[in-house]
Parts: C-alpha cells; sequence; structure tokens
C-alpha cells in the first residue's frame, strides 16, 4: 500500500503545470486534493512517473459569480464550497450535493476540479455538473477551451481532458425564476459511494413544467440523462412515476457484491420520482 | 530525495524524503510520532488524521512532500505531557474508546468541529463520525464524549 517511486514536481502556476504535463506526457498525472487519487496510488492502481501538484498555484480556488453562472476554481476546496453562502444561494443544487461527498476530512482537503476530472460514475459533482448542463474549462500549452458537461464526461474515470490540459475551473449555470431543484442518493452508510443516485432540474412556467432536466448515476459508465415527457404538464405522483419508469429504462447497471443489478434499477427509479417530485415543489 | 521543512506540533523539522513517501509515515517513522495510526491507507478508516494548517485531513492521502512549510497538529500535540484537554477527558469519562486504534484520528477531527462557531448540533457530530470506523464502541460514547466536551450534554 504504498506508491510507486515516481518524481514530484510542486509547481506554481497555470503556465508551468501544463508544460510539465506536456513534458511528461501520458506518464504525468496531475495532484490535486488526492483524496481520491492518492488511494490509486497507495494501492498501485495508478503508477505515474511523474506527479504536478497543483496544490500551490495561486488563483485557482475561487467562488464567483459572472452571467448567470457561478464559476467554481478547480482547486476550491469542495468544505469551502460547501460553506459559501453564494453557493448555497445561487446553485442549490450543487450545494445539496456536497454533503454527500465523501467525509467532512476529506472534503477539507478534495477540491471540486479534481472530482469533475477524475470523473468517478458514483460521484455526486459530475452528476450535478451533468444536472444543471455547466462546463469546465481546460488549459493546455495551446490555449484554453470551454468543455460542455454532456462532452466532458466519456466514461468511468474517463474524461475529455487531453493528457497536457489542466482543469482550471467548473462553470455552474445559476438558478433562474422558477426552478427547482433536487438531488437524492442511496448509500450503504453516509459518506459512502452511491449505490444509485438522481438529480433533477426542473423549470416551472404557468403552472406547468417548461423544461426539465433528470440525470442519474451510478448506476452506468457516466452520468446518464433521462428522457421524460413532462414539459407542457403539471407533476403529480403518476407523472413522477413515468419519470421512474424512464429512468429504470435508461440504465442496464451491473450487479456487485453489496445490491442486484434488478435491485439497482428498481432503486434508481424509485429515487428519480422523489427527485421529479421534489423539484415540482420546489418549483412550483 | 527532497527537502522539506514543516512544524509538527510546535517544533520545527527539517527532513530529506521520497516523494512517494506517504506523511502518515513522515509521522510515524520518520519523526517517531506514532500517536497517528494508520489503518486502511486509502482514506476510509479515518485513524490516520491530523490537522494540516487547522483543517482535519488524512494523512495516509498526503505525501510528505506536500507539508513543506506546513503547520501539523497531531495527537502528541493536543495537551502537554501527563495531562488531557477536556476532549480527551470526556473521552475517558464516557469509555468512548476500547482498543483506542481510532481514537487519534477522532480526538482530531472533532478538535477541529470544536473550534468551529457554536457548538456542534448531535447530527454534525454523528456526520463527523460516519468518516471514522470504530469497531469497538458502537459510536454511542463517542458522540456523548464530544457533546460533552462542546458544553451540550450534562457531564
Amino acid at each position: 500500500m504504498k506508491p510507486v517511486p515516481l518524481e514530484y514536481r510542486r509547481v506554481e502556476s497555470v503556465e508551468e503545470a501544463v508544460s510539465a504535463l506536456a513534458e511528461g506526457g501520458t506518464e504525468a498525472k496531475v495532484l490535486a486534493g488526492g483524496q481520491s487519487f492518492v488511494p490509486m496510488l497507495n494501492m498501485r492502481i495508478a503508477r505515474p512517473a511523474l506527479l504536478v501538484d497543483v496544490n500551490r498555484v495561486p488563483g485557482l480556488d475561487g467562488i464567483a459569480t459572472a452571467n448567470g453562472h457561478l464559476r467554481v476554481g478547480a482547486m476550491c476546496r469542495q468544505r469551502a464550497l460547501e460553506r459559501s453562502a453564494l453557493a448555497r444561494e445561487r446553485c442549490p443544487l450543487l450545494a445539496s450535493c456536497l454533503p454527500f461527498v465523501g467525509h467532512v476530512a476529506t472534503r477539507n482537503r478534495g477540491t471540486v476540479g479534481g472530482s469533475i476530472a477524475h470523473a468517478d460514475a458514483a460521484a455526486e459533482l459530475p452528476l450535478a455538473l451533468v444536472a444543471l448542463g455547466g462546463s469546465a474549462v481546460a488549459e493546455s500549452p495551446g490555449g484554453r477551451r470551454t468543455i460542455p458537461a454532456d462532452d466532458l464526461f466519456v466514461s468511468y474515470f474517463t474524461t475529455a481532458l487531453e493528457p497536457d490540459e489542466l482543469l482550471v475551473e467548473t462553470v455552474w449555470p445559476a438558478a433562474r425564476p422558477g426552478e427547482g431543484f433536487a438531488f437524492e442518493e442511496l448509500a450503504l452508510r453516509h459518506g459512502d459511494y452511491a449505490l444509485s443516485m438522481a438529480a433533477c432540474v426542473l423549470r416551472v412556467e404557468g403552472g406547468v413544467v417548461a423544461e426539465v432536466r433528470l440525470v442519474v448515476g451510478a448506476v452506468a459508465a457516466r452520468a446518464t440523462v433521462v428522457d421524460v415527457p413532462l414539459v407542457g404538464r403539471a407533476v403529480d405522483v403518476a407523472a413522477a412515476q413515468e419519470a421512474a419508469e424512464a429512468a429504470r429504462a435508461a440504465v442496464a447497471p451491473s450487479g456487485h457484491l453489496h445490491a442486484s443489478a434488478d435491485y439497482l434499477r428498481h432503486v434508481t427509479g424509485v429515487l428519480a420520482e422523489r427527485a421529479v417530485l421534489r423539484a415540482w415543489e420546489g418549483a412550483a | 530525495m527532497t527537502a522539506i521543512e514543516v512544524t509538527v506540533n510546535g517544533r520545527r523539522y527539517r527532513e530529506v524524503v521520497e516523494p512517494r513517501l506517504l506523511a502518515s509515515d513522515f509521522l510515524r517513522h520518520t519523526l517517531g510520532l506514532t500517536g497517528t495510526h494508520v489503518g486502511c491507507e486509502h482514506g476510509v478508516c479515518g485513524a490516520c488524521s491530523v490537522r494540516v494548517d487547522g483543517a482535519a485531513v488524512r494523512s495516509c492521502l498526503l505525501l510528505a512532500v506536500q507539508l513543506d512549510g506546513a503547520e501539523v497538529r497531531t495527537v502528541e500535540g493536543l495537551a502537554p505531557e501527563g495531562e488531557l484537554t477536556p476532549l480527551q477527558a470526556a473521552f475517558r469519562e464516557t469509555h468512548a474508546l476500547q482498543c483506542g486504534f481510532c481514537t487519534p484520528g477522532i480526538l482530531m477531527a472533532a478538535s477541529e468541529l470544536l473550534e468551529a462557531d457554536g457548538p456542534p448540533t448531535r447530527a454534525e457530530i454523528t456526520d463527523l463520525l460516519s468518516g471514522h470506523l470504530c469497531r469497538c464502541t458502537g459510536y454511542e460514547p463517542i458522540v456523548e464524549a464530544i457533546a460533552r466536551a462542546a458544553g451540550t450534554a450534562p457531564s
């Protein structure tokens, strides 16, 4: 349970980080909060030749609002965002899923950008980014680009980030009038990886749903958007149960030690139903 | 090998370490501070929790080189030799430990919680303890001890 021998570079700027990544190629890995990555080093699942430590790069931990978005620096600690009144007020969905991310002591160190770049299928922040239709900003020696969440997450632990790209910021659409939000998760113990989870963003206009986005996670290779026919309707229990059925049909979970595939599919529907109902209540 | 300078429990250390050395192993093997316990080495059990620049963190998920310039507090630094902090005394009074393996990590995490604004609620205490595995006590005495130290439970 010790990392392989490796080279360590503590960088002081984004430029220095991306040039070190470009030099190191696929053998280089970014060290952010390390709450998922260091376990992989300890178990030697990850065996990089070079670690590029970005913890001391100034200016990467900001929380700000601009043009209807909450912009969160990649190195913002999850705990800092959880405690941010601005985040709670402008981005309630993000705020409501943060307490489910690991434990206090791991959130003290774990970063928002690190969780997004790690792309664990059972992680809450990637699910929230997809649900809100947010994006990530990446920098490389070639310049800067913005990647929409839907394009960013490819599969298990796999993003569209290139080896020489550093995720520098995440962008979360702020709540608009008439919007409701809900996040639901089932885990064996609080703070454990989710068995299944669901997030719903729903905007109500004139007493009916004008826009809806339902996303489920931990039961597929990445956060999965569920197509739900709710636009133009009021949400009642029957409508939420339709959404639940749609969620069950959208995923094909593999059973594991803790839950069978049938159970996971069933629970995903239950969580989706609750999320849709709560988002509706929050919006109406 | 990398030279680092780190303050642990108020004492300054200059050491030369391999980059892959974990902070937990640095504390125990290099500095001889064996009060920090190592359980799972992947962030689940919480036994190795220490305070780094005030924040309770898992020392098994940090590299020693990352401590360069940091201020670290371990269980040895909670109270002067031969004394107990109110939190430690409450642990003793409520039998909040048996084998004691998880205790240093819980003390360090709880010490951060007790320094926050206002006394913690029971929900905050149990939320904190969700990050710490204890196989002896069933947790209730630990909740009680933290609440006592916070002044929210009858002593």
